[in-house]
C-alpha cells in the first residue's frame, strides 16, 4: 500500500535552529531518502512558506470567475510543511521509515494514499 | 532538548514581545516576563510535551510572570505613596491578529527612533525583536561586547524619552511605520551583505535576521506587495551567499560565480514572491530591485544574462529614485548592452558627485581596461584604493592593476 508521511510543525522553527540541530534534522532526511531510494521510487515534497501562496476561493455566484486571494494567512500554529510518499508493505514498515525523520520540532502523520495519476520527473 | 525549544522561543519572540509590550507598556518588563515564561516552558514542556499553540502558552505564562513583577513593584511604590496601575488580565489567551500585527509593527517602529543612528536602530531591533545576545550583535558589528552594551543602553534611554503611542494607528500612520521599518530591514541586510574583511561569516547573521524580519512583515501584512517584494529581493541576494567568496575569502564577481552554488530553493521562493507582488500590481523600488536580481538568478550562465531587461529595470528605478548611485548602476547595465566607450561617456557627468564613491572608480577602471586604455585604468583603480576598500575588494583591485600593467608591458 502507498503511504504518505506528512510533516507538520511550526513554520519558521527549522530555520531558527542552530547549525548543529539543522544538520541533525537534515541527516535524518538524507537517511530516509537513501533508504527509500534503495527499495524503489518515492516522492518527497517540501512546501514553501504560506507567504508565497495564493488561494482560489469558489466563485461568489454562478458564471463568475473564482476569487484569487493572498495567503492562506500565516498561522503561528502548526502548519503543513511537506511530505514523503512511497510504497510500503504495511503500516508497521511505514512507521519504521518515518521514525528516521522524527525530531522534537515535527509531528508526523502516516496516512494511506491512493495514486491518482501524473508523473513528476525533476532533478535536484 | 533545550536547544530545540530555543528555536520555538525565538520564532515566537517578535509576536509575544510585541503583545507584552503593549500590555505592560514597558519593553523591559515585557522582555523579563518573556524570559521567565521561556524558563518555565523549558521544564513544563519537557515533562508534558510542547503545546500545539506555543504562542498562546508563552503569552499566558509571561503575563502572569509580568503581573507578579508589577505587583511587587506596586507594593514597594505604595510605601512611597505613588500610584501604579496593574493592567487588567484580558479574557482571551491570544490577542486579535490585527492587534498583533500593529503590535509587532509598533515594536519594530520603536527601534527605528529617528534620534538614533541607523546602526543603533538595527542593533536595537536585533536585541529586542530578534532576541540576539549582546555578544552576538557585537560580533556582527565587529565591535567589543562592552561597547555594544553601552550603545544599546544609550539607545534604550533615548527611545524612552519619546514614546510611540499605543493606540491603534491610523491608516496613514501605519503605512508610514511600515515603510520606515521595511527600510530598516533592507539596510540591516545590506549591513550584513557588505563584506568588510575575512570575518564575513559573522556578518551573515545580520542577513539571516533581516530575512527573518522581512518574512515576519510579509506574513503579517500578507496583502502588501511591497513587503513581498522586499522579502523576495533579500532571498535572491542571500541565495548567492556561498558563491560570492572563494575558499581563500576572495570576493567572486557575480559573472564569475559558480551558479551551481546558488541556493535553488531560496531562488524559487523569491521568484514566487516576486510574481505575487507583480500580480498585486505593486511596483516600488524593492520590486524593481528584486526583478533585477531575478534576471541574474534565472540566467543559466553570465553570458546568458538579459542585460536589456536589466537596463530597462534600472531606468525604471532611476525614474523613482533619481540618485547618482542608481544612475551608475544603469550605466553599468548600459556597458553590457552598448559597450564600454558609451558607458564611459555616460559616466563623465557623475564625476564630481561620485568623486568619493569607491565603486565609481573601480567601475571606471574596469571599463577603461576593457576599452584598452590601461594607463587611465590604473589611475582610476589607484583612486579607488585610497577610498577605504574592504580587504577582499583591495585584493581584487590590486589584481586588476597588475593585469593592466601586464597588458602595458606586452604592448
Amino acid at each position: 500500500m502507498m503511504y504518505a508521511i506528512a510533516i507538520y510543525g511550526e513554520p519558521g522553527v527549522f530555520e531558527t535552529l542552530s547549525e548543529d540541530k539543522k544538520k541533525e534534522v537534515l541527516a535524518g532526511h538524507a537517511a530516509l531518502q537513501e533508504a527509500l531510494a534503495e527499495r524503489g521510487e518515492f516522492l518527497s515534497i517540501k512546501l514553501m512558506p504560506t507567504s508565497t501562496a495564493v488561494t482560489l476561493e469558489p466563485p461568489a455566484a454562478t458564471g463568475q470567475a473564482p476569487l484569487i486571494v493572498d495567503g492562506p494567512f500565516a498561522e503561528t500554529k502548526e502548519g503543513f510543511l511537506g511530505f514523503y510518499a512511497a510504497e510500503f508493505a504495511d503500516l508497521k514498515e511505514a512507521l519504521r521509515f518515518a521514525e528516521m525523520i522524527s525530531s522534537p520540532i515535527a509531528r508526523l502523520e502516516i496516512r494511506p494514499i491512493a495514486w491518482a495519476g501524473g508523473v513528476i520527473s525533476t532533478e535536484g | 532538548m533545550s536547544e530545540w525549544l530555543e528555536a520555538t522561543f525565538t520564532n515566537n519572540r517578535p509576536r509575544a514581545l510585541a503583545a507584552l509590550t503593549r500590555y505592560f507598556r514597558d519593553i523591559d518588563v515585557a522582555e523579563e516576563a518573556f524570559s521567565e515564561a521561556c524558563l518555565k516552558a523549558l521544564t513544563e514542556w519537557q515533562d508534558k510535551g510542547a503545546p500545539r499553540d506555543p504562542l498562546a502558552w508563552l503569552l499566558t505564562a509571561a503575563r502572569n510572570a509580568g503581573l507578579d513583577r508589577v505587583r511587587k513593584r506596586q507594593r514597594r511604590q505604595t510605601l512611597l505613596k505613588t500610584n501604579f496601575a496593574v493592567p487588567e488580565m484580558p479574557q482571551e489567551n491570544l490577542p486579535d491578529p490585527d492587534e498583533v500585527r500593529d503590535d509587532v509593527l509598533r515594536l519594530l517602529f520603536i527601534c527605528c527612533h529617528p534620534a538614533l543612528p541607523r546602526q543603533d536602530q538595527i542593533a536595537l531591533a536585533l536585541r529586542i525583536v530578534g532576541g540576539l545576545s549582546v555578544a552576538e550583535i557585537a560580533r556582527a558589528f565587529l565591535i567589543g561586547p562592552k561597547a555594544m552594551e553601552q550603545r544599546l543602553t544609550r539607545a534604550k534611554k533615548k527611545i524612552a524619552t519619546n514614546p510611540v503611542p499605543f493606540e491603534t494607528p491610523s491608516l496613514h500612520e501605519r503605512s508610514k511605520r511600515l515603510a520606515e521599518v521595511s527600510l530598516m530591514v533592507y539596510l540591516m541586510f545590506n549591513e550584513g551583505w557588505s563584506t568588510s574583511n575575512s570575518v564575513t561569516q559573522m556578518k551573515l547573521t545580520l542577513c539571516e535576521e533581516a530575512i527573518r524580519l522581512a518574512r515576519l512583515l510579509a506574513d503579517l501584512f500578507s496583502g502588501m506587495g511591497e513587503q513581498m517584494a522586499l522579502l523576495s529581493l533579500l532571498l535572491f541576494q542571500h541565495a548567492r551567499r556561498d558563491a560570492r567568496q572563494d575558499s581563500s575569502g576572495r570576493l567572486v564577481a557575480l559573472e564569475d560565480q559558480d551558479r551551481s552554488l546558488w541556493d535553488a530553493s531560496a531562488i524559487s521562493e523569491a521568484l514566487a514572491l516576486l510574481q505575487k507582488s507583480e500580480r498585486l500590481g505593486h511596483s516600488g523600488p524593492y520590486r524593481i530591485q528584486a526583478a533585477i536580481a531575478a534576471e541574474h538568478a534565472l540566467a543559466k550562465t553570465a553570458d546568458a544574462t538579459n542585460w536589456r531587461s536589466i537596463e530597462a529595470h534600472y531606468a525604471a528605478l532611476f525614474a523613482m529614485q533619481p540618485t547618482p548611485v542608481v544612475r551608475l548602476n544603469l550605466i553599468a547595465a548600459m556597458a553590457k548592452t552598448r559597450g564600454p566607450v558609451h558607458a564611459l561617456q555616460q559616466m563623465t557627468p557623475l564625476a564630481d558627485e561620485l568623486a568619493g564613491y569607491r565603486w565609481y572608480h573601480t567601475m571606471r577602471g574596469g571599463l577603461l581596461e576593457q576599452s584598452g586604455d590601461f594607463d587611465a585604468a590604473i589611475t582610476a583603480l589607484k583612486i579607488a584604493l585610497t577610498l577605504g576598500p574592504t580587504e577582499p575588494e583591495r585584493v581584487a583591485i590590486n589584481e586588476k592593476i597588475s593585469l593592466c600593467k601586464k597588458n602595458i608591458a606586452m604592448l
